[in-house]
């Protein structure tokens, strides 16, 4: 039954995991966006023999499972510390959904913004910086925070390579003072207090920008 | 890489059995989370204020709590309360209550997506509720509904070697047997993945077939009628 003492004990040792849990998340997604954008990028350059394996790579990625891929680079790139490994996996797995997510935000740019930037005959690079993508990124951001919450519900695989996060932390407590239902519970309600606000506000900005 | 590939060979059917177990669990999800789906993604629309704010509720409640933190709960906490379920029940109650919340999302939009001049009429035609539903509704939001199903299988398969952490011995745990015994680490791990992304091929085509057949079956589809 739901004791009230051990909830008090593993409540402190739960939140300490938390702020791990919200360090992983941050890194990670910045390493999404910014991984995401480059695939997306590097799939439009025209250039077949780099298209094709970057997209074909992205695709194998994005359909096998995050938890096998944090086993394998666990065991096959030595001499990175655990969060640093997780981080760069789970993000780059992020990645390969972000980069579809810009790449339909891309397609969503009008193609007259293309066509007056030929007009006015501006340089490729501008055109991408100053056009397209902040157009593009203003189209996906709900998309993009959508998956940021979902990132962050998805790094408790993490403590699979020994990152502290907040569920390893429940576990470690549970079973030292078997007390896995306070533990767990009580991650599982820092889990929804967090993201449940986060994706109203997500919804929010959907609607404000729907228009 | 010969000492792999003869361990490989001796361990083949237990890796065999591995992959069943991962394709039950996640047939069995996909079971689940489809009833979970309908029966939320219907509420959800329901008139009454009760149904309808509870149905959100529950859905806001399975996508908020992680699905890892759900499944560990079901394995390690739930046993506390006095109720065992087997690891495998675990995983495939997890996995439907989870995936079956992001479905109702899917079945609720599907079923808003629907015109409402095609509810109209069958009302016009006096058409009770479930008539209107199983006849006209769902037969014309069903084929909208099954891309995102298909997204929402593939993620399920992949969250399937969650079930190798709480002693099922699904594929990740067979295949993780071979690399344990032959120091094989890259050749195990990738003959993993290649599986793992084998089944969700096949299953996507399965899905996109059944996509195709459902808008043939409205004409909405290219030569059809």
């Amino acid at each position: 039954m739901w004791d009230m003492d051990a909830a008090r004990a593993a409540l402190p040792v739960v939140l300490s995991g938390f702020g791990v849990t919200l360090l992983a998340t941050v890194l990670g997604f910045a390493v999404a966006v910014v991984a995401g954008l480059g695939v997306a990028l590097l799939q439009r350059s025209g250039v077949r023999w780099i298209a094709l394996p970057v997209g074909a790579l992205a695709a194998f990625v994005r359909s096998t499972p995050v938890l096998v891929q944090l086993f394998a680079a666990w065991v096959l790139v030595p001499g990175l510390d655990a969060l640093t490994l997780g981080v760069l996996v789970l993000g780059l797995h992020y990645a390969t959904y972000l980069s579809e997510v810009y790449r339909a935000g891309i397609d969503a740019v009008p193609k007259g913004q293309w066509e007056a930037c030929t007009a006015l005959s501006l340089p490729r690079r501008r055109v991408w910086r100053a056009v397209i993508l902040p157009q593009a990124v203003r189209k996906v951001l709900p998309s993009l925070g959508n998956y940021a919450i979902s990132m962050f519900k998805e790094t408790p695989f993490l403590s699979v390579v020994t990152v502290d996060e907040m569920v390893r932390e429940a576990s470690t407590f549970g079973s030292t003072h078997f007390a896995y239902l306070e533990s767990f519970t009580l991650a599982a309600a820092v889990f929804l207090l967090a993201s449940w606000p986060t994706s109203l506000l997500v919804r929010r900005m959907e609607a404000r920008l729907a228009h | 890489m010969a000492v792999f590939l003869s361990e490989l060979g001796r361990s083949l059917p237990a890796i065999g059995e591995g992959l069943l177990v991962t394709l039950e669990a996640t047939a069995l999800g996909a079971a689940v989370a489809l009833l979970v789906a309908f029966a939320l993604g219907l509420a959800a629309r329901s008139r009454l204020l009760v149904v309808r704010g509870g149905a959100r509720a529950v859905v806001e409640f399975l996508r908020g709590t992680s699905l890892y933190v759900q499944l560990f709960w079901l394995f390690f906490a739930l046993p506390m309360l006095g109720f065992r379920l087997e690891p495998m029940a675990c995983g495939v109650l997890a996995f439907g209550l989870n995936y079956g919340a992001y479905g109702a999302e899917v079945v609720r939009g599907a079923i808003a997506a629907v015109p409402a001049a095609q509810t109209e009429a069958a009302i016009a035609l006096g058409m009770g509720p479930g008539l209107r539903l199983r006849r006209i509704v769902l037969p014309q939001a069903y084929p909208l509904m099954i891309p995102p199903f298909k997204n929402l299988l593939i993620q399920l398969l992949k969250a399937t070697p969650l079930l190798s952490l709480v002693t099922v011995a699904d594929l990740t745990f067979q295949v993780d047997q071979l690399r344990a015994a032959t120091g094989g680490t890259a050749a195990a791990h990738l003959l993993l993945l290649l599986v793992y992304f084998a089944v969700a091929a096949l299953l996507g085509a399965g899905m996109n077939a059944l996509e195709r057949r459902a808008k043939a079956r409205l004409g909405t589809a290219g030569g059809g009628a």
